[in-house]
This record gives structure tokens, C-alpha cells and sequence, in this order.
């Protein structure tokens, strides 16, 4: 199934700041990257397209604007990794992940053995089986991470955000979530990530959006969108820019 | 892999040994009293003895009348109202630290206590009588709710509600009518004592009248905090994060107050301040049940129950025929008990 996702003249402001300004886009079934400097409005971009926080403009999914569905309806379409939250009270892993099932629960609706089965696949599929029985607190900020993308994973969503997903994880965590979240590509899901990290975009993301000060500033494929004059241009800082020797994709490197 | 079903049966047995417990606790506070079967103060023969109490409560009749009127008159009601009574306010404190997230939560962090005061002693001081009702009672429910309200308006912005905006207001607001309760403390005079008592909070004044007014909201709101267990885990990961599986955390939020405001008001207003109850049991059974909702709240509930129950007769029975508030008790044995937790445990960090 084919998810078209369709964001037209998106607006957001904090009281009199604006974060995002006409931000216009469409996106169907690819591992699209955000990026851009600090403050540029990759984390509110990615909130309103969850419906958390209420834009001006519309974004559809599949011709369904987010703004006029409730909270359930968005979640069982749309799953949101944030960035890491602050979890203090020490649930198990697996009361965690099972919350990803709600949006599918009605109100007092118990969770049955499908939930179960459901949750348990979610935490195969990063690879944290063995953390079930563990509670929250005792977690490292990499196994935190991959609970909230297992709990996403769970809602079953069409598409997944996400918001620096390897911001807390070491290199070898980093390569196998993101090679993981690309994996969902196949299965369906289309995904959109924020990326600080230049290069994991280049080497993981179809289509890349770079954004500056709430605006599009690019948008295209790797190779159109990470050049030396864009980075330049937004991050303020000059750069060689060098082809991967395989994946003949834009390394950025920095002089 | 997770085993739901061993944590079922696990949950289960806690439910019962702490249901066991409630159970014990009313059967020991009813043989406590002045008239036996447990305590001093009349002759042997006279006293009440277990196998009557027994009997009374099954409703044999051929006993002395004074004998079942201090037992279905005036200690059952008691120990019925101070359950109740025990198991709202834990719930409350439950549900309120759950939702700010905040050790510091208890029923009364919002002011719903001084509110109830400033009710409860205007009514004292100005000897109001409104129809011939329990004037007390009402002003003290009334004002609860009123403060709730305005703390509500108060922290509304853009029609969400920050948690952190509603600590705030409710402490603001809170001063505020305990300065009203310090000025008519100042101005009242010969009432000044019936108003320090009522602050005290107390069980003295049980009725099955109060049992009777208290009970159907006080089930209603557990009940519904109960049902409510899930979306208050799911909350305690965060606002932002409740959003993203599909909780409306503004509307949730709103319930959640609702009903815990309702059970302590109305508890407040048959009792007096009765305090710690509700701040430290919910601690306390965090750190033997764990976090999770669906047991903290029905355990708590239970827990909150026995609790206030073997403390009223504590407070009753320890200076016979005359007794303590409740509140001078709970405190008393409470936190020796809690710090002993908290030590061993050593699970402070969770906040």
C-alpha cells in the first residue's frame, strides 16, 4: 500500500517566533531526511506532522488532513520516535513497547493475546527481546532509544517519525537502527528522520529536505541537496564534499 | 519474553493478602473500645465479648441495646467512614502524582484542603444554617470546588493546561484561602477551637448519615481513576510521548483532576484535613507493588483503607475514654515506616 504524504503551506509560531513558515512538500513511501541547523525547525516540522502541535496550512495523508482527526486516529497511522524522553519510574520494557497498542484499544478495551504477540514481534524486530523483563530505569540511552522505536514499531503506523533516532548511540548502534528503519521501506512504512549527523543522511535517506530558518531551503535527492554550496549557504561552514566510493553518495567532509 | 500471565497471578495474590488485611483490620478495630471486648474501663462482666460481636453484626437481637448501638452505631460507621475515606485520598494522591509526575503530589497540592478550610471555617464562625443542613459540610465541599476551578481557570493557556501552571496556581491560590482561614482563626473568638478541630481532621463525628453521603461518590471516583490506569501510565512517560500513542493528554488530564478532585473534596468535608494518608501510602505501595497503575491504584486503595482504619483506632483507643485526631496519628506512625522503606530501598532516584 502506497502512503502519499502531502504537506502544503505548513505555518507554526511559538507565541511571536516563527519555526515554520509555508513549508510545502510531498513524500510517498521513502526514507526522507530533515535537516538543517539548530533552530531551523526539524523538531517542530516533524511535531506537526504528528498532529502534536497544531500547524496552520494542511498535511494529508492519503487525502485525510491530520488537523481533523482525533489523537487514536493519528497514532494508528502515524508512530513518533522523540527524542529520547525522561522516563523515571521504573515500567518494564514490555509495558513500554505495549503501549504502542493503544491507539488500537478503545476506551476500557483490554489488551489480548494479538496485542502480546504484536508487542513481542516489535521487540524482535530491534533486536530487544531479552531486555522485556528489564524496567526502563535500568536502561542505557541506546537501548532506551530502540524500546521507543520497538513501542512505535507496535502501533503499526504507515509512517514513522523520527528525531535524531542515533543521537544517543554509538557507531555501530547507529548503522544497524538506521539500516533497520530503512528496512521498513520495504515493508510499507514510509519513514522521515532528523538528522544532525550529515553523512548517515547522505548514506541512508532517498530524499532529503534541508531546512533553514522555517523554511525549505532545499529539497531533492542526496546528491541535489548535500552540496559544498547549500551547506555553505545554511550551516555557515565551507566543506569538501567527496563521493563514497560504493554508494556513489555525497560524503561531507570538513577541511 | 515477557510473562503477562505470571504477573497476573502475582498482582492477584497482592490484591488478596491486602483485601485479607482490610478484612482483619475492621474485625480487630471493632473490638477495640472502652466497652471491650479490647480495652479498660468497665468491669469484666459488662464488656462486649467477640462472640457478641459476632452475633450483632449477623443481627441476633437478643443482646443488650446499648451493646448494639456501640457496635453498629457508633464503631461500624466509624471504621467504614475512615475506609472509605483512606482509600479516596490514597487513590487521589495516586492519581495525582502520576499525573504531575511529582513526589511532592498528594489530593491536597492543589489547594482542594485550604479551600475545604475557608468553607469549613466561615460555616464555624458565622454559625451558618442552611437548611437545616450539615452547613459544615457543604461550604467546606462547595469551596473545595471552587478552588479547583479557579486554579483550573487560572492555569489554562490557549486551552491546554501545563501541568507546571497548575502546581503554581494551586499553591497561589491555596495561600490565598489560608490566609482567609488565618484571619477568621483571628477574628473568631470562642469558635477559634471548633475550627482548630476541624483543621485537625478527625473521624469523631462519623454518623452513618456521613457514610452514607460519602460512599457512592467516593466508589464512583476510585472506580473511575481505576479504569483510568492505563492512560496514567502511559502519561507518566511524558506528555509529548502519551500524545504519540494516541492519548489526549488535555482531555485526560481533565478527567483525571475531575475525579480526583471530587473524592477528596468530599472527603475533606466529612473529616477534616486529615493529612500524610494521601501522600505517602501511594509512596509507600510504589515501593513494594512498582509503578504500574493497574495494581498501584487498587492496592493503594486497599492499603489506604487498613491504614486509616488501624490509625482512627489507634487515635481512639491509646488515651481512652478520650482520644486524639487521626491526623496527629497517621503522622506519628507513618514516617517511621515510610523512612524505613526509603532506606532500604534506596529507590529515591525514580524521581
Amino acid at each position: 500500500m502506497v502512503v502519499r504524504i502531502k504537506v502544503k503551506n505548513v505555518s507554526f509560531s511559538y507565541g511571536s517566533i516563527k519555526a515554520l513558515e509555508k513549508v510545502s512538500f510531498e513524500i510517498e513511501n521513502e526514507f526522507v531526511g530533515i535537516i538543517g541547523p539548530n533552530g531551523s525547525g526539524k523538531t517542530t516540522l516533524l511535531n506537526c506532522m504528528a498532529g502534536i502541535l497544531k500547524s496552520d496550512g494542511c498535511i494529508l495523508i492519503n487525502g485525510k488532513d491530520i488537523n481533523k482527526l482525533d489523537r487514536k486516529e493519528i497514532a494508528s497511522e502515524i508512530g513518533i520516535v522523540p527524542q529520547i524522553p525522561n522516563i523515571s519510574f521504573p515500567l518494564t520494557v514490555f509495558d513500554i513497547v505495549l503501549m504502542g497498542r493503544n491507539p488500537h484499544k478503545k476506551m476500557l478495551e483490554f489488551i489480548n493475546e494479538e496485542d502480546i504477540k504484536i508487542a513481542n514481534d516489535a521487540m524482535k524486530a530491534v533486536g530487544i527481546e531479552h531486555l522485556a523483563n528489564r524496567t526502563i530505569t535500568e536502561l542505557s540511552g541506546g537501548e532506551l532509544q530502540k524500546v521507543i522505536i520497538a513501542r512505535a514499531l507496535a502501533q503499526q503506523p504507515k509512517i514513522l517519525l523520527l528525531d535524531e533516532p542515533t543521537a544517543h548511540l554509538d557507531v555501530h548502534h547507529q548503522i544497524e537502527t538506521l539500516s533497520l528503519i530503512k528496512g521498513l521501506i520495504g515493508k510499507g512504512i514510509t519513514v522521515i528522520a532528523v538528522f544532525h549527523d550529515l553523512n548517515l543522511a547522505s548514506y541512508f535517506c532517498d530524499k532529503i529536505i534541508l531546512l533553514n530558518k522555517g523554511r525549505i531551503f532545499a529539497i531533492g535527492n542526496v546528491n541535489e541537496v548535500i552540496t559544498p554550496d547549500n551547506i555553505y549557504a545554511v550551516y555557515g561552514i565551507k566543506v569538501n564534499i567527496m563521493q563514497h566510493p560504493e554508494s556513489k553518495r555525497p560524503i561531507v567532509v570538513f577541511p | 519474553m515477557f510473562d503477562h500471565r505470571k504477573r497476573l497471578i502475582k498482582w492477584v495474590a497482592i490484591i488478596f493478602f491486602l483485601f485479607a488485611l482490610l478484612i482483619f483490620s475492621v474485625f480487630l478495630s471493632l473490638m477495640i473500645g472502652v466497652m471491650g471486648p479490647i480495652g479498660k474501663g468497665v468491669p469484666d462482666k459488662e464488656k462486649i465479648d467477640m462472640e457478641e460481636i459476632f452475633h450483632i453484626l449477623i443481627g441476633k437481637e437478643n443482646y443488650p441495646s446499648i451493646h448494639k448501638s456501640i457496635i453498629l452505631d457508633i464503631r461500624l460507621p466509624r471504621i467504614l467512614l475512615a475506609g472509605i475515606i483512606g482509600a479516596a485520598l490514597v487513590t487521589a494522591g495516586c492519581a495525582m502524582q502520576g499525573l504531575f509526575r511529582n513526589p511532592m503530589a498528594s489530593p491536597y497540592i492543589l489547594g482542594i484542603s485550604s479551600g475545604a478550610a475557608f468553607g469549613a471555617s466561615l460555616a464555624i464562625a458565622v454559625g451558618l444554617n442552611i437548611f437545616g443542613l450539615n452547613s459544615v459540610q457543604i461550604l467546606a465541599f462547595s469551596f473545595a470546588l471552587l478552588d479547583i476551578f479557579v486554579v483550573y481557570n487560572i492555569a489554562k493557556y490557549k486551552g491546554a493546561v501545563p501541568t507546571a501552571n497548575l502546581l503554581l496556581a494551586g499553591i497561589a491560590v491555596g495561600y490565598f484561602f489560608s490566609a482567609l482561614v488565618s484571619f477568621i482563626k483571628y477574628i473568631a473568638g470562642e469558635e477559634l477551637r471548633a475550627i482548630v478541630f476541624w483543621l485537625m481532621g478527625g473521624l469523631w463525628n462519623a454518623s452513618w448519615e456521613k457514610v452514607y453521603m460519602t460512599f457512592p461518590l467516593a466508589v464512583l471516583g476510585i472506580f473511575i481513576l481505576f479504569l483510568f490506569s492505563r492512560e496514567l501510565n502511559i502519561m507518566l512517560t511524558g506528555e509529548i510521548s502519551a500524545m504519540s500513542v494516541g492519548i489526549n493528554a488535555e482531555q485526560t488530564k481533565k478527567v483525571i483532576l475531575i475525579f480526583s478532585t471530587l473524592i477528596t473534596a468530599i472527603s475533606v468535608s466529612v473529616t477534616g484535613i486529615i493529612g500524610f494518608v494521601g501522600l505517602i501510602i501511594p509512596h509507600i505501595m510504589r515501593l513494594l507493588v512498582g509503578p504500574d497503575h493497574r495494581i498501584l491504584i487498587p492496592s493503594s486503595c486497599l492499603m489506604g483503607a487498613t491504614f486509616l482504619i488501624l490509625t482512627d483506632t489507634l487515635a481512639r483507643s491509646i488515651i481512652q475514654p478520650s482520644e486524639i485526631p487521626v491526623g496527629i496519628i497517621t503522622s506519628l506512625f507513618g514516617v517511621p515506616f515510610f523512612i524505613y522503606l526509603l532506606r532500604r530501598k534506596k529507590m529515591v532516584r525514580w524521581w
